[in-house]
């Protein structure tokens, strides 16, 4: 009986003291790793300092797959999801994320108001608000024999450069990447490739090295089939080269032309329970300090208020500062397109 | 004759024999339970799932109502009065942000109809639907002129049917001609291929892990126990670990500079490391390992319940020894050696981790485009049509081992 009533007591303790401070508890997803591990310790930590809020952080690996089967079953686990652009457009459209009303995000440390301190693809939709802008590029070893690559075509040109190339299986950037290397203009990549005859000239293209091609399915394979010689030139998120160099001293090197960059953003799932504290938290993570630090792992920041807490030494090492030599990654086009070449793109792969 | 039970006693007997049963039933169902909820509700709706798809007819019941009601020739663009109806169904799709779902399936049918879809929804958006029913269809055209495609029209009535097999036939490299007959596929052409090479690399496993793993089996059944022991833990042994960990294991051993390229390139047999990791033949090398206790398992249970004598027997009578082997003990082993072959090839067929870490692009497996589409393309309709074949074949399959070798047969211990 004793017992009992101490049970009791304890629990109603505990509900008061919960009461008390109004905590809510909320679930952010993310892509972990070293990403995941920055923008804990940027933006979860020091949220859940400020608010007492309670954040479950986990990891996912993209796509819509999951948010699409959480709103449809009307079972919403997630609350805040780290969402790239490319896959946006069509969740946005599918009503799998709630409208953001971008005019309450507040203004910069400087002042300056949100509307002009994120750069415009950082509000260009009405679901998200970006986080990091983050880049596909192609790194190698210096320590390998011979020239070093300098573009696109270099990496395409399999005699002057020869070794296999490690690239990510599927068509995103790969068939972009193919067009550039056979002469199209980066401005006109998207244009060529929505026609029959452009996606053909995409795959004859990719053809010609499909030899040295050394496919890989997940980022972290990247570095590591650099490191191991398993390829002489691999397709990289731009974070993970930039970790391998300065975290574990490789000797790889970042090849910045035509890089395709985009951008991920913080979305919010339809129904959340949470929205107002999911909302809090993305006004508060989307702050100029905290989109500061996701250059530790080499993501530019999404406001331009961000750049006085940068490390200048790291500053070349952005996205946010080779975008003159980058492409932009067409996440309608993809919207488009990605089902279809996707498919072609298997059947290219299995017809060797 | 005097019978020695009374009718008493049947009864007592029958109703004994009744609750014997129930309480017997009882026990089972929580496993049937179990498995109806876990096995086959899921099943079941997957299968449901490739034959019915019933978005777009939510989605759009007016237009497809108009569409048949107008009597449409499927020639020319529809009227007028339709392009309106759709319009005003548009506009409340974007409204309710819906619009994605509708082009999701049509562009399906015809890629780069989404952001079409998309930017006409936006158009019409905020426009009265009164003001759409009488004059929509013009604002469709001037918003993009693909509305003036007949395709599209055909596309939006096909995605509208509820019930298709569209997705089986897809699903076989098929599709449905403008003629309503069935014809080769325009697009990618790769599932059959792919079903295929799925068997022919599922039946290569089953062929090793039979050779490897008889001799094996022979030996620890007929090996001193101190020692048969031992060697049963090294069979063991890999199933205690978690499969991600062994197939971590393998991607160590054969990348380009792993363990076996540099022991073969160090004792002189290649001079340049051979490329190993990320090919079918890393799939089956891998593969067989881990599938290997599967067929080990059934074989010495079987052959330890085997006499030796019978052997004995068959040499003293002066058979030569691969005739005895093969005449008197083999056949005795025949039913282990169905029950692992049957496992080690069905848990093969529909095996995905292993293929996915090691088999780059010529390791892939059926179940990696199965995945491909529940995770990537979001084509859930063609994921359990491909699943749903999947099991087709097995039972076949399963079908036609019984006719010949008999599922009686089967003994796993």
């Amino acid at each position: 009986m004793r017992y009992h009533s101490k049970i009791l007591t304890t629990a109603a303790m505990l509900l008061a003291s919960a009461s008390m401070v109004q905590a809510e508890r909320m679930t952010v997803v993310s892509f972990g790793g070293a990403y995941g591990a920055a923008q804990n310790e940027h933006m979860i930590q020091p949220f859940v300092e400020a608010t007492g809020h309670e954040i479950l952080f986990e990891d996912y690996s993209g796509g819509i797959a999951e948010i699409s089967a959480q709103v449809q079953a009307g079972n919403i686990q997630w609350d805040v999801v780290d969402i790239e652009v490319i896959d946006l457009e069509r969740a946005c459209s599918e009503g799998l994320l709630e409208v953001i009303d971008h005019s309450q995000l507040p203004a910069g440390v400087d002042g300056t108001d949100a509307a002009d301190d994120f750069i415009p693809d950082a509000l260009a939709s009405e679901c998200g608000v970006g986080v990091i802008v983050w880049s596909i590029v192609y790194a190698y070893n210096t320590e390998n024999d011979g020239p070093a690559p300098q573009t696109i075509a270099d990496f395409f040109d399999t005699e002057t450069f020869p070794g296999p190339r490690a690239m990510r299986r599927r068509p995103q950037v790969n068939l972009e990447w193919a067009l550039i290397a056979d002469g199209v203009p980066a401005e006109e990549v998207y244009e060529v490739l929505a026609t029959e005859e452009g996606q053909e000239r995409a795959f004859a293209s990719l053809d010609r090295i499909r030899e040295d091609i050394v496919w890989f399915d997940s980022w972290s394979q990247a570095p590591q089939l650099l490191n191991d010689g398993g390829a002489a030139m691999v397709q990289s998120a731009n974070g993970r080269i930039f970790s391998a160099i300065q975290d574990d001293g490789r000797p790889f090197e970042i090849v910045w032309d035509n890089h395709v960059y985009d951008l991920d953003v913080w979305a919010i799932v339809a129904g959340s329970d949470n929205v107002d504290t999911a909302m809090e938290f993305i006004n508060f993570a989307t702050g100029s300090e905290p989109l500061a630090g996701m250059a530790d792992v080499a993501y530019g920041a999404t406001r331009l208020s961000s750049a006085p807490f940068v490390d200048p030494a790291v500053n070349s090492n952005l996205p946010t500062a080779h975008l003159d030599t980058g492409l932009k990654a067409d996440g309608i086009f993809w919207a488009d397109y990605g089902e279809s070449l996707g498919e072609r793109f298997n059947e290219w792969l299995l017809n060797e | 004759m005097e019978n020695s039970l009374s009718r008493e006693d049947g009864r007592n007997a029958r109703r004994e024999l009744n609750r014997r049963r129930i309480a017997a039933f009882a026990l089972v169902i929580p496993l049937l339970v179990f498995i109806f909820f876990a096995f086959v509700a899921p099943i079941a709706t997957i299968l449901y799932r490739s034959v019915y798809n019933p978005v777009v007819s939510d989605l759009i019941p007016e237009t497809l109502a108009a569409l048949d009601a107008a009597e449409w020739d499927r020639a020319d663009v529809p009227p007028d009065d339709v392009l309106n109806v759709f319009s005003a169904e548009l506009s409340l799709l974007a409204q309710e942000r819906l619009s994605g779902r509708l082009a999701e399936e049509i562009n399906r049918a015809i890629p780069g109809m989404s952001s079409v879809v998309r930017s006409t929804s936006r158009a019409v958006r905020r426009m009265e639907q009164d003001t759409l029913l009488s004059e929509g269809g013009q604002t469709l055209l001037d918003a993009n002129d693909r509305w003036g495609d007949v395709a599209v029209w055909r596309a939006l009535q096909d995605a509208g049917a509820p019930y298709t097999e569209d997705y089986y036939l897809t699903a076989l490299d098929l599709q449905r001609a403008e003629d309503g007959g069935i014809e080769a596929r325009d697009g990618a052409r790769i599932y059959v291929t792919l079903y295929t090479k799925t068997l022919r690399i599922a039946l290569i496993i089953t062929i090793l892990t039979l050779i490897l793993g008889y001799p094996l089996a022979y030996f620890l059944a007929n090996a001193p126990s101190k020692s048969a022991n031992m060697l049963m833990v090294f069979v063991l042994l890999p199933f205690w670990t978690s499969l991600l960990v062994r197939t971590t294991a393998w991607i160590a051993l054969l990348q380009t500079n792993g363990v076996v390229n540099s022991f073969l390139m160090s004792i002189g047999v290649i001079n340049e490391p051979m490329e190993i990791l990320y090919t079918q033949t890393a799939t089956i090398l891998a593969m067989t390992h881990i599938l290997l206790p599967f067929m080990i398992l059934p074989l010495y249970s079987v052959m330890k319940g085997i006499d030796p004598s019978y052997l004995r027997a068959a040499m003293s009578m002066g058979g030569r020894p691969i005739p005895a082997f093969v005449r008197i003990y083999l056949p005795m082993t025949l039913p282990g050696l169905s029950a692992g072959a049957l496992l080690v090839f069905i848990i093969s067929v529909g095996y995905y981790i292993t293929p996915a870490l090691v088999g780059g692009t010529d390791g892939q497996m059926i179940s990696n485009i199965i995945a491909f589409h529940m995770r990537e393309s979001n084509n859930w309709e063609l994921a359990a049509a491909l699943g749903s074949l999947l099991l087709a074949i097995i039972l076949l399959l399963y079908w036609v081992y019984d006719r010949f070798v008999g599922a009686g047969n089967i003994k796993l211990g």
